[in-house]
């Protein structure tokens, strides 16, 4: 099976990036780097609701625990 | 009263926080009508300079025109002054409906009903008419009202990347099973000036059973072969189930705005809509302005054919001059400057030989695409654009940049 990571990164990339920023890594700032804006966080969270089979609470899904692949991992794994 | 020290020193806080990040936001004052010429006090303080305005949406130059100010006069003797009133209680006069008949017509819609601004249209719409079981999709640069009236709104949502039609695509696949879908964008791109695909959305609308919708603000009057819109010059009219609009940028630029379409929407809107429901609608001196700046467009497309002439001349001329422009072919003409420095140092400059032109970064714009954005109209004669351009070209020379690409403006000033 593939590292979460990476098919979270590969997702992020394929969503939210173009030719002109798709160099984004684990810890790439993208909230606040301006990457994914907070409004369309929502297909990044259903995504990994529908991948993994978990539910996110709203509270949960905050900008700060969205900021990077790494800390999304963090996120995804607590509710497994 | 409870406004303790306390509390006092959290706002001076968030508000040092704004000031210390450059993002503090300042009026400057203009000391006379809206127009092609304007008198600005910047600073605060200064004596009014007279200024070619190349910011303004005035885009059909129609803010302060003579037959306009002379309806309203008549509006305000015939009508009076204020309504007191919401429009279901007693604040709806026989001229509102006359303009939501007009404003139909003038778009190609079924029915029209007007909202106290553009903002209040789009932060009701939605709510208005979607429940928990649908969902919208936006397009990733829709303008910051619609996001609020997504945000007021029970329904879910997705969004797609800016103008990426196989992206929305397989948005519209991946929820083929709600209720209803409505796929939401902006027909003209206010920061970058571009126009949305709208023929090729309503045929995946068509595709894929989802309502369109289009916020018209920096379209209505002047885009198209008659000013309809962007569904006139995609040649989609009729087949946009929503259409937003304002009557506060080319259409006279006082105040105003309405959501026009498909009937049971228009109706659904006038029973559910709270914007509509509790607040006062366009006041009459307003209206009666707007109906015969209805009349003006729908009787000659001289003003629309003039911004179109006027804005080749401004693209030609700053782009022979060097500049990097956005790609586009609409009256919203960015300047790329890239860096937040550059651009602020550049309007200043501006200023200082005659010309008004605010610089914008982010987050207004994306990191690293900071810009002058500017803005033509069919009140600029020539000589105001031959000025205009004339002082870009100094000032361009003065920073270096013309002719130089994006990667050596950047070498230079940074991003
Ligand atoms: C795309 C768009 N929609 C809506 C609005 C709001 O218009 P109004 O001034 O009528 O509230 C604006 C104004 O900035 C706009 O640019």
């Amino acid at each position: 099976m593939e590292n979460m990571k990476e098919i979270i990164l590969e997702y992020v990339i394929e969503e939210y990036c173009d030719e002109e920023n798709d160099d984004v890594t684990f810890d790439t700032p993208l909230i606040s780097g301006g990457i994914v804006d907070s409004f369309s966080m929502v297909s990044l969270k259903r995504f990994l609701e529908n991948k993994y089979k978990i539910s996110i609470p709203d509270a949960d899904a905050s900008p700060e625990a969205f900021d990077t692949v790494n800390k999304i991992e963090v996120l995804v794994k607590r509710f497994q | 009263m409870a406004y303790s020290d306390k509390i006092k020193e959290i706002y001076q806080n968030q508000l040092k926080g704004i000031q210390d990040a450059g993002l503090f936001k300042q009026e400057r004052f203009i000391h006379s009508s809206q127009d092609a010429e304007i008198e600005v006090e910047f600073p605060t303080g200064s004596t009014p300079k007279k200024v070619i305005n190349v910011c303004a949406n005035n885009y059909l130059g129609l803010s302060s025109h003579p037959e306009v100010i002379k309806a309203a006069h008549e509006g305000l003797d015939t009508r009076g002054y204020g309504m007191s009133s919401v429009r279901f209680i007693c604040g709806t006069q026989d001229i509102h409906r006359e303009l939501e008949n007009k404003v139909s017509e003038f778009l190609g819609t079924e029915d029209t009903i007007l909202f106290p601004s553009c903002m209040d249209a789009n932060a009701g719409v939605f709510e208005a008419i979607l429940t928990s079981e649908d969902i919208m999709i936006s397009d990733r640069l829709v303008h910051a009202s619609i996001i609020d009236g997504m945000r007021l709104c029970a329904a879910q949502h997705d969004t797609f990347k800016h103008s990426d039609m196989a992206h929305l695509e397989k948005k519209l696949q991946l929820h083929a099973n709600k209720r209803l879908k409505v796929v939401i964008n902006d027909g003209v791109y206010s920061m970058d000036g571009d126009t949305a695909k709208l023929d090729e959305m309503a045929a995946l609308c068509e595709k894929y059973d989802a309502l369109l919708f289009v916020d018209e603000s920096h379209s209505s009057g002047f885009i198209g072969k008659t000013g309809r819109g962007t569904h006139e010059k995609c040649g989609v009219m009729g087949k946009i189930d929503i259409i937003t609009t304002t009557f506060g940028k080319a259409l006279g630029g006082a105040s105003g705005g309405c959501v026009s379409g498909r009937k049971e929407i228009v109706e659904m809107c006038r029973q559910k809509a709270r914007p509509y429901l509790f607040s006062n609608t366009i006041a009459p001196v307003v209206v009666s302005g707007v109906l015969r700046v209805l009349d003006i467009l729908s009787q000659s497309t001289e003003r629309r054919d003039k911004l179109e002439a006027n804005t080749k001349f401004w693209r030609k001329g700053l782009s022979e001059a060097g500049f990097v422009l956005k790609d586009g072919d609409t009256p919203i003409v960015p300047v790329m400057l890239f860096n937040a420095k550059l651009a602020q140092d550049f309007s200043k400059d501006l200023f200082d030989l005659g010309i008004y032109a605010i610089g914008f970064f982010f987050p207004v714009v994306p990191q690293g695409a900071a810009r002058i954005r500017t803005q033509i109209s069919a009140g600029h004669e020539m000589h105001h654009l031959e000025k205009a351009l004339d002082a870009f070209i100094q000032v361009g020379k003065k920073y270096n940049i013309l002719g130089k690409t994006k990667q050596e403006i950047i070498e230079m000033y940074g991003n």
